[in-house]
């Protein structure tokens, strides 16, 4: 029984997994990430998960302010979507990182119309993606609970 | 996945020795990471752990910063981000290399082309995109060790005074063969091994390290500069740097290795400047020799090593023009610059002997690249010769005799003079020839001690040897150009150069020398190659301008050198000893443009005391090399090729000294 949950629950981990690479939310950076992950450093993916959600929110949150201002700094707003567009690609977050670059590039223009859109689908990206990681480790862990171990994603297109 | 059994057991360490470190390395790798985006620094902490590295992470630069200034020695390699809020990445950068001078890889997600391109211009090892692959991690090791390998070449110091002796051992070795990489190689490995040593092993052979910093330094420089390059012993210079807890240890091997760095320069120069090609073929030539030697006398004058003003001086003197080239600075007398010139000289000369008396007539034009018209080649040749020639005779007498020698001779051309004998004629000689021209005053107490030696050759000796000289002066110079900073820095090492054995052992066989000595100058091998041709030539001219008088000179140096050039040369040498040497002469006289002032002053002295019992003493040099005796019995002729030779230099226009050596040119040999 455990057996057949685990494995039920290792394949539907798998398709999952592989889904948000399909769709583009996660690219093979995080498949590094998973890779740093072993007996001595279990939660490594966890923890770097985390991190990267308080920190985008918080990036988020100034970038809200900074593009809120009257008199918009559109240096300190690059800086902010620099460093968002660095960790969401640390994490493979590509989405993410997508939006970003396209952000930058609105900050350098200074184009104000275009970066406050470009903030709302940071912040849309943001979104999903967090969904989406926090159900896939919501999957790791039942595996991990059940006695499972957590299958590495092949790629077999 | 487990990533660190491949790093722990990397069996292909870059060292060589069998030391633990070298097995374990790259691991233990202590590495500083500095990103402000904390999701970053964990993976790349993360990641160079799984490389097996130490890593210590840090959010802000500031604090990097006071991490590496407290634990200089703490860390092999920093990675940092570009972008941080407190301090941008590259100012980060700026203060690591120019405090610790660590190697520092930059990490960004921004990968445009001018970010990277500030990386590279601010130093920085390595710039890696965000997000940073372990795979680009693994391999970061390779920058702490070319670092090392190139600051032992740069004058970084390993702080122990037997590191620093084993370093340089391995780095004589290496710097003696033909191979400059062979050399870093080995040194690297050596210093490699030693830094491992120093690092892993914390009981033994641990010695407080001193990090040479670039303040430091410069205040080494500073007391070096203060001292005088022959006179900078480590003791004075620890005293006159007055910095507390540096030893005079310390010194001493920071100094040795600066020695070795400027004798790799000279070297390197050389090579770079393709001496070979650069001489003969065009000015380039000579001017790759000048931008590299350029290089080198910015590099050494900023060390304050360069006699600069010496160089310059002897090249304004010898090429006639002035010594706006020179551009470096001349702390030492001018005549210790000019032995220095003269040591590397004359060690060229002894090998241009050396291979006049051993080698059959040789295509003297070999390596050297045929673009220089033949007459330039001769000129070169010759003069090189010449010089080569005269240095080597030079040395030893004016080494006791000639204070002005008394660099220069430093140990070897005591000891000819000795052997071959100290006249008075010499110095009388000297005094007077030096005077005009500086070059020519090196040569001229340099050969006038030559000749002295040899007795009555004395004037011959000395006209000879300001022929020489001053012929072999815009080849010398040429030579000196290019490995320009050799000469200067030289000084002091060429006294620890082997080739004092040469003259010690050879005796009176100067020529012989060249092939025994100087191991340790590249450039001279380089120059050998030719100058060896050229000596032949000058000797031969030498030679043969003995039986003729200045007249006859005069007369044979107009003739073109181009005669001499051709192939013509190694029958040229064989003939001589008949009589052949004078056009061959001649071609070298028409090299040195500067040199007429310098043969004028010379013609005058030659034109004194020329006689035929010059030429009986030439002989008694104890040149082993027949052919060098004839040179020198010929150098009553040296008054003929003097005067002919001054005769074609004003026939020469004032250089075109279109090799834009500092100051020195070949002047006739125009590309």
């Amino acid at each position: 029984m455990q057996n057949m949950e685990v494995d039920q629950m290792q394949r539907q981990y798998l398709d999952y997994i592989k889904s948000l690479f399909l769709e583009g939310f996660l690219d093979g950076q995080f498949l590094q990430l998973q890779q740093l992950q072993d007996e001595n450093n279990p939660d490594f993916v966890v923890e770097v998960v985390s991190l990267f959600f308080e920190d985008s929110e918080r990036l988020l949150n100034d970038l809200t302010f900074a593009l809120d201002q009257k008199g918009i700094d559109f240096k300190k707003v690059d800086a902010h979507v620099h460093q968002l567009k660095g960790s969401s690609s640390s994490i493979g977050a590509q989405r993410v990182k997508n939006c970003c670059i396209a952000f930058r590039n609105f900050c350098e223009e200074q184009n104000i119309d275009e970066c406050l859109s470009c903030l709302q689908q940071v912040k849309q990206e943001y979104c999903h993606v967090k969904n989406k990681l926090e159900t896939l480790i919501r999957l790791e862990q039942q595996i991990v609970a059940a006695g499972g171990s957590i299958p590495t994603m092949e790629f077999s297109f | 996945m487990n990533l660190g059994n491949g790093k722990g057991s990397t069996s292909s360490s870059p060292l060589k020795t069998g030391d633990a470190v070298s097995d374990q390395f790259p691991a233990g790798l202590r590495v500083l990471v500095v990103d402000d985006d904390p999701t970053c620094l964990m993976i790349l902490e993360r990641m160079l752990r799984a490389c097996l590295y130490e890593v210590t992470k840090c959010k802000r630069a500031e604090v990097a910063l006071s991490l590496l200034r407290e634990n200089k020695n703490g860390f092999d390699i920093v990675l940092s981000d570009v972008h941080m809020p407190d301090m941008d990445g590259f100012k980060l950068l700026e203060h690591i290399g120019l405090e610790m001078d660590l190697p520092v890889i930059m990490m960004s997600a921004d990968d445009g082309k001018s970010v990277v391109m500030k990386g590279v211009t601010h130093g920085a090892c390595d710039y890696l995109i965000k997000p940073v692959r372990i795979e680009a991690l693994k391999n970061i090791w390779q920058h702490v060790i070319r670092k090392r390998k190139n600051g032992l070449k740069d004058v970084e110091q390993s702080g122990s005074v037997e590191e620093g002796d084993r370093l340089l051992k391995g780095c004589d070795d290496g710097d003696y063969s033909s191979s400059v990489n062979e050399n870093k190689t080995s040194k690297k490995r050596r210093d490699e091994e030693e830094e491992g040593d120093e690092r892993d092993d914390s009981s033994t052979l641990k010695k407080p390290r001193v990090v040479w910093s670039v303040e430091l330094h410069q205040q080494f420089m500073a007391a070096v500069n203060q001292l005088g390059i022959d006179k900078a012993v480590p003791k004075k210079i620890l005293e006159l740097m007055n910095v507390p807890g540096l030893t005079r240890e310390n010194v001493a091997s920071h100094l040795q290795k600066y020695r070795l760095y400027l004798r790799r320069l000279s070297g390197v120069s050389q090579q770079q400047g393709n001496l070979n090609n650069s001489f003969i073929s065009s000015q380039d030539a000579t001017f790759g020799a000048t931008s590299i030697t350029g290089i080198d006398l910015q590099t050494l004058s900023v060390a304050g090593q360069l006699p600069a003003q010496s160089l310059a001086k002897l090249q304004a003197a010898g090429l006639g023009r002035t010594t706006a080239k020179a551009g470096v600075s001349m702390p030492l007398s001018d005549q210790q610059n000019l032995f220095s010139f003269e040591n590397p000289r004359l060690r060229f000369a002894e090998r241009s002997l050396h291979h006049l008396s051993n080698s059959k007539p040789i295509n003297l034009l070999h390596g050297i690249p045929t673009n220089m018209e033949p007459k330039q080649l001769i000129n070169l040749h010759q003069s090189t010769q010449t010089l080569g020639n005269l240095n080597m005779r030079v040395n030893a007498p004016a080494a006791q005799n000639n204070p002005l020698l008394m660099q220069m001779a430093q140990s070897q051309p005591r000891a000819q003079m000795r052997s071959e004998n100290a006249d008075s004629h010499v110095t009388r000689f000297p005094s007077s020839l030096v005077q005009p021209i500086v070059p020519n005053d090196i040569s001229n107490g340099v050969l006038g001690n030559g000749i002295t030696g040899t007795s009555n050759i004395t004037t011959a000796y000395n006209t000879v040897s300001q022929n020489s000289s001053l012929l072999s002066f815009p080849m010398n110079q040429t030579n000196e150009m290019s490995v320009s900073s050799f000469p200067r820095r030289s000084t002091p090492s060429l006294t620890s150069i082997p080739t004092k054995g040469m003259f010690h052992e050879e005796g009176t066989s100067d020529i012989k020398g060249p092939g025994g000595f100087v191991p340790s100058y590249d450039m001279f091998n380089e120059l050998h190659h030719q100058k060896s041709h050229d000596w032949d030539l000058t000797n031969t001219g030498i030679t043969y301008d003995s039986s003729q008088h200045a007249n006859p000179l005069q007369g044979n140096i107009d003739v073109s050198p181009s005669v001499l050039v051709h192939q013509g040369f190694p029958s040229m040498q064989q003939s001589v000893r008949t009589r052949d040497t004078t056009s061959i002469g001649k071609a070298m006289f028409s090299t040195g443009e500067g040199i007429q002032g310098n043969l004028q002053n010379v013609g005058q002295h030659l034109n004194n005391p020329v006689d035929n019992s010059v030429r009986v003493k030439a002989e008694r040099f104890p040149d082993p090399s027949s052919q060098i005796n004839n040179l020198f019995s010929d150098q009553y002729g040296h008054e003929d090729l003097v005067t002919a030779f001054l005769k074609q230099q004003e026939g020469v226009g004032p250089s075109d000294n279109e090799l834009d050596f500092d100051g020195y040119s070949l002047d006739n040999i125009p590309v």
